[in-house]
């Protein structure tokens, strides 16, 4: 049986949702626009191509143009590849705007990734260049049963188990439904016989018991955990633990975070490079090396009939203006710098890259003398999430169980608090992520040793997060974005509809050189 | 935590000794933001960028500095510039928020906006004289009725 015979069998017998479902498992509805390495047959001999920024973009711009037989240069501004793709290490030196240099004192083999820290599992182009360029992947912990949901005003500010929040709103409102389904309220709506699945269906789904009823029991145990856990010998006998009333659940608020898992992109399995994030980026930048100008800065980029000619000043001899020169230009340099600088491309593109914000965002890596999250709160991975500006604590998806020292995510915050963290110096937020963070591990105020902190609105070759369109913008800008102009064309996570992920870096990427591509083998520039 | 925090600046800003740069900075919440004044706002907000002398930075790009700039000039177009954004630069115009995003936008009320154009033109060695009123800010929005603040 062939694989599209199976499809048709598929949808015949269960309709045209399971076919979808099918068609996804089998790689042909897939959810990111990635369609495998581009073919790129039949660049005339000598055709050269300048890109500008060493991000995933640029690199994957340049790693199958120069595949496809393009001469190929790279201009960077940072003396690294890799761009929002990038892990600090103990031993790094990071100096934001403003002149404010830390030093990152992690111990040997921890780390904290400031920009994209998880990959879901559809990213397909971005886990295929994982593939190519040998970059060993482990699972990111996103959803931990066991981890907290916290609100600084609901139950005296202490963090309650993930578990227990979702057992309990759950156990509540499929007691609420059962009892609506009971006194035939529901009559108008369902069949009988629905309703006695339905009710079935809801004793197993909010752990109810015989009666209907979420109370304290080994079913709802099983899920929200016990008073006292089973264990082995004389005292093992296991004891109940009572669920928390609906009122204070709904009250908390806490089912607030409840659903993030559950969205597309946070949905099991997510998977992160062995030894971070930037593990990408140095693997592409060791297969570019010689390709990638570092420490240059783009100060203009002019187009005429003949080619592309980039102005940039090398850090390393400042006064000094260079030029590089090519046919054609990709250029991933962020809206929020490209914004700043001479390019002679149409109104409708020029006002395009004009008009996007850029999101603020701040993390915080924390060091501490151990891993108290795993040793006393039985926390492995996941995250916690809190109404206080940290917004979000993450512990480490690897290392699980070692002794020692570890490292984990003190702050993940964006809109106001972002901007608030940014406006303080490194050190600040530093202290204000251990001040807060306190408040939900009190082990903090012991076991802290160092951390490091990264404003991305701070961040010298970003000055921003990521391109935050709206609807508007989207409808009014991004397809003259997108366009190639005359030589010259745009790539990067802001030419994409994955805002602020890797994956759209890469697909748009992919997208441009293939039509910029077809232009070239079509005779050149329109 | 929230709540003792909006204590904190209450009972800092009642003694008066309220210094947003002090190493002990208020954080704001969305809603104690709308008690900030316009020195409060730009070091909380503003500096992020602009850094805390007002000097503007530059990297691959660069932040425009506040002190000395001729723009300033025109306080109007100070005022449009926190109002719509440019650029990378964020909006900050009190309005109902449309697009579905993780993250809030972060608003500042008319009088806020005259209030910090106000600060930033009279202070970091700039000495401008008129200054701009709420009500001035106003007639700047595209609607013609004051806009009404989103529900929370």
């Amino acid at each position: 049986m062939t694989r599209r015979d199976l499809l048709r069998l598929i949808g015949l017998s269960a309709g045209g949702a399971a076919m979808y479902q099918a068609m996804s498992r089998l790689g042909f509805a897939a959810e990111s626009p990635y369609q495998g390495t581009p073919l790129l047959h039949g660049a005339p001999r000598g055709t050269s191509v300048v890109i500008l920024g060493a991000g995933l973009a640029g690199m994957v711009a340049a790693y199958e143009l120069r595949q496809a037989g393009y001469k190929v240069q790279i201009l960077e501004y940072n003396h690294r590849p890799g761009g929002r793709n990038w892990t600090l290490r103990g031993g790094d030196t990071y100096t934001e705007l403003g002149g404010y240099t830390q030093h990152c004192q992690f111990d040997r083999g921890l780390y904290i990734n400031p920009g994209p820290w998880r990959i879901p599992y559809h990213h397909r182009g971005l886990l295929d260049y994982c593939k190519k360029l040998n970059v060993p992947l482990e699972p990111f912990v996103q959803v931990n049963h066991n981890a907290y949901l916290h609100n600084s005003k609901a139950f005296d500010g202490k963090p309650q188990r993930f578990r227990t929040i979702n057992a309990d709103y759950r156990g509540h409102i499929a007691e609420l439904l059962a009892k609506a389904t009971q006194q035939s309220k529901l009559d108008t709506q369902i069949t009988k016989e629905d309703q006695e699945l339905l009710l079935d269906s809801l004793r197993q789904w909010g752990a109810l018991d015989k009666n209907y009823a979420y109370v304290s029991g080994p079913g709802a145990s099983n899920r929200r955990g016990y008073a006292k856990p089973p264990g082995g010998g004389l005292s093992a006998k296991p004891v109940d633990s009572q669920p928390l009333q609906l009122h204070d659940v709904l009250n908390s608020h806490l089912w607030e975070g409840l659903t993030d898992g559950e969205n597309f992109e946070f949905q099991t399995t997510l998977l992160q490079p062995v030894g971070g994030m930037g593990r990408i980026g140095e693997a592409f930048g060791r297969q570019l090396e010689g390709v990638i100008h570092y420490s240059a800065k783009v100060t203009a980029i002019h187009q005429d009939d003949q080619g592309v000619t980039v102005s940039y000043v090398d850090a390393r001899r400042p006064g000094h203006t260079s030029t590089a020169q090519a046919d054609w230009c990709i250029c991933t340099i962020p809206l929020s710098i490209l914004s700043q600088i001479p390019m002679n491309v149409s109104a409708a593109m020029s006002d395009a890259i004009g008009a996007v914000p850029y999101a603020a965002s701040v993390k915080v890596g924390l060091q501490f003398k151990r891993r108290f999250w795993e040793e006393d709160d039985d926390i492995y991975g996941g995250v916690t999430a809190t109404d206080l500006p940290i917004n979000t604590i993450s512990y480490p998806s690897c290392d699980f169980n070692r002794k020692g020292k570890g490292v984990l995510l003190g702050m993940y915050a964006y809109g106001l608090n972002a901007y608030e963290f940014t406006a303080l110096t490194p050190e600040e937020r530093v202290r204000k992520a251990v001040e807060y963070g306190a408040q939900i591990h009190p082990q903090y105020k012991q076991e802290f040793e160092n951390g490091v902190a990264v404003a991305w609105h701070r961040s010298p070759f970003t000055m921003g997060c990521f391109a935050a369109w709206s609807e508007e913008l989207r409808a009014k800008h991004y397809e003259n974005l997108c366009q190639i102009d005359g030589r010259i064309a745009l790539a990067g996570e802001h030419a994409s509809y994955l805002p602020a992920w890797q994956e759209g870096a890469v697909t748009s990427a992919l997208d441009v050189i293939t039509r910029l591509h077809q232009r070239v083998v079509a005779g050149g520039a329109a | 935590m929230k709540r003792a925090l909006f204590i904190a600046t209450a009972l800092l800003a009642y003694t008066g000794c309220l210094q947003a740069q002090s190493s002990d900075s208020t954080i704001y919440t969305y809603d104690t933001l709308k008690t900030a004044n316009g020195e409060q706002i730009f070091h909380a907000i503003c500096q992020g960028c602009h850094m805390p002398d007002a000097k503007g930075a530059t990297g691959a790009g660069s932040y425009p500095a506040l002190a000395g700039n001729p723009k300033l000039a025109s306080p109007q177009y100070m005022a449009a510039v926190v109002l719509f954004g440019r650029h990378d630069m964020p909006s900050f115009e009190m309005k109902p928020s449309t697009h579905r995003s993780f993250f809030r936008d972060a608003m500042l009320t008319d009088e806020q906006i005259a209030d910090v154009v106000n600060y930033v033109r009279t202070h970091f060695g700039n000495h401008y004289t008129h200054s701009i009123t709420a009500a001035d800010v106003a007639a700047m929005h595209p609607q013609t009725t004051a806009p009404t603040p989103p529900s929370h």
